[in-house]
């Protein structure tokens, strides 16, 4: 029996086309991938994320246990304040990439929704000798993303919202403030390379709190999105898709995440092996592609090198929607991952050529 | 949900039409499958030429989401490709049983197994139950 997050109802009355995620039924796409993909780049879109895993962590050793689990700095997170972090295992395999959010009393952490139970049991299983409270929230709180280069004046300019300072709210902060009349909380973070906000809000009014939000602006400037988007968003803009550029058996280096590895924090799970890694540098990479060739790669493609040995695999491609061409990310041996190197995606058993370029293939416009 | 079925042309299960004129026919995709689909950004079609067995795949057709393969609906030769549509796909969102045809063939084999108009919904709607 697949899941359904509070706002089930609305997505299958606002005909959206739904599909099977992670062990949840899921919009897919409302109007369409590239509509709502234009519409996140160019206006606002919202997108239903409820599905995604919701713990807090509190007691007295929250931090440290945190520095324990996680491959983060998380002692420079001040109140309000959230960022990137993983959880490895002992062998510096990724076991989840999740986000921070450190709140008054306690920590929230934001987990992948197919990795939810593993990442509980994980966490519980660490938290021996720490005093911590887990606990799960993702059933109470429902979680929407708010999205694009209008979301900010189009939710500001709400009757509810004025005078609040949602405006001056930092770029990786999370406040609580109250929309349309009820309580939540409000983060300055996302998954498409767009300015926009993450909101938080009790399961029981989520549908309300869904509804005004579409309502934001005049008729339509609000697009309600699905995963499709979500997923050919967050890709161009170079962010990592747990079970495609990250699982168990890629490290933070090689999936180029080295930058959420606080080597120098006190011993956390992995710290050993990454330090390895680290030393001895990633035998392969993950890079962006763009086709010489005729042809759209996709995930789990091989990559041939120009001998026709195999190489490497394709982690996702598509068309690119704002960049209007088809595009990919993929594993090649460190030696093959320069920009300019030439190889070969077999599409289906055709040996179609690929050229390196720089990532992200979207700069992100982030609000700093 | 509804779609465009034109009771003039014959269907295949893996929706393609089929339009038949004189000793050649002319092929695209349905209104359903194109709307199942999304907006296609990437099309592959055959050589003039080249044949096929009917079931066999003749093409590719890409959306944002996924790629998707293109069967013949008969055996058949092609004998002209819609040239346009490989720089610009709109029309087969726009238009798929008009300006988004995809080939002329000379059908070398039976049709006999392709669905009237009112087979090929009740295929449709079986697959929208799922």
């Amino acid at each position: 029996m697949l899941k359904r997050t509070p706002l089930y109802d609305r997505h299958v009355a606002m005909g959206a086309r739904m599909v099977e995620f992670g062990g949840w039924h899921m919009p897919v796409q409302y109007s369409g991938v590239m509509p709502e993909h234009h519409a996140v780049r160019t206006s606002a879109g919202l997108f239903d994320i409820s599905h995604m895993g919701r713990f807090s962590v509190s007691g007295r050793d929250s931090e440290s246990f945190l520095q324990f689990v996680t491959t983060s700095d998380v002692s420079t997170l001040g109140v309000g304040q959230s960022g990137y972090s993983l959880l490895c295992t002992m062998d510096g395999g990724i076991i989840d990439d999740i986000f921070i959010y450190r709140l008054p009393s306690e920590y929230l952490i934001v987990v992948n929704a197919s990795n939810l139970e593993k990442d509980w049991n994980w966490l519980r299983s660490r938290s021996t000798g720490f005093d911590v409270d887990l606990e799960d929230l993702s059933q109470r709180w429902a979680m929407f993303a708010l999205q694009g280069p209008q979301a900010e004046q189009l939710f500001c300019d709400a009757e509810s919202m004025r005078g609040v300072g949602l405006e001056s709210l930092p770029f990786h902060e999370i406040a609580l403030f109250s929309f349309f009349g009820f309580n939540g909380m409000i983060a300055r973070t996302g998954y498409t390379g767009e300015d926009g906000f993450e909101i938080f809000c009790d399961a029981a009014y989520a549908p309300q709190v869904w509804d005004e939000l579409l309502k934001l602006g005049t008729p339509g400037s609000v697009l309600p999105c699905g995963l499709g988007a979500r997923d050919s968003l967050r890709f161009e803009a170079g962010l990592a898709l747990y079970g495609h550029e990250i699982t168990e058996d890629t490290n933070p280096y090689e999936a180029r995440l080295g930058w959420t590895i606080k080597l120098n924090k006190p011993d956390f799970i992995g710290k050993n092996a990454l330090q390895q890694i680290k030393a001895t540098g990633p035998t392969r990479k993950l890079v962006g592609f763009e086709m010489v060739g005729r042809g759209v790669a996709r995930a789990d493609y091989p990559i041939h090198d120009l001998a026709g040995n195999l190489i490497g695999h394709v982690t996702t491609g598509l068309p690119a929607p704002t960049l209007d061409k088809p595009l990919g990310l993929g594993y090649v041996p460190a030696d093959l991952s320069a920009i300019g190197t030439e190889f070969d995606v077999m599409i289906r058993g055709k040996a179609t050529r690929a050229k390196v370029i720089k990532t992200p293939f979207y700069q992100p416009r982030y609000k700093r | 949900m509804s779609f465009n079925t034109p009771a003039e042309l014959k269907y295949a299960k893996t929706h393609e039409w089929l339009r038949v004129e004189g000793d050649e026919a002319v092929v695209g995709i349905t209104d359903y499958a194109q709307h199942a689909l999304g907006d296609v950004v990437y099309l592959e079609l055959p050589e003039v030429g080249a044949t096929f067995a009917a079931g066999a795949v003749f093409g590719v057709i890409e959306s944002v989401k996924a790629s998707s393969d293109l069967y013949a609906p008969v055996d058949m030769e092609i004998v002209g490709i819609h040239d346009a549509l490989i720089d610009d796909q709109e029309p087969i969102n726009a238009d798929p049983y008009g300006n988004g045809w995809m080939l002329r063939i000379k059908p070398t084999g039976s049709a006999e197994h392709l669905l009237d108009a009112a087979a090929y919904e009740q295929i449709v709607e079986d697959a929208s139950d799922d």
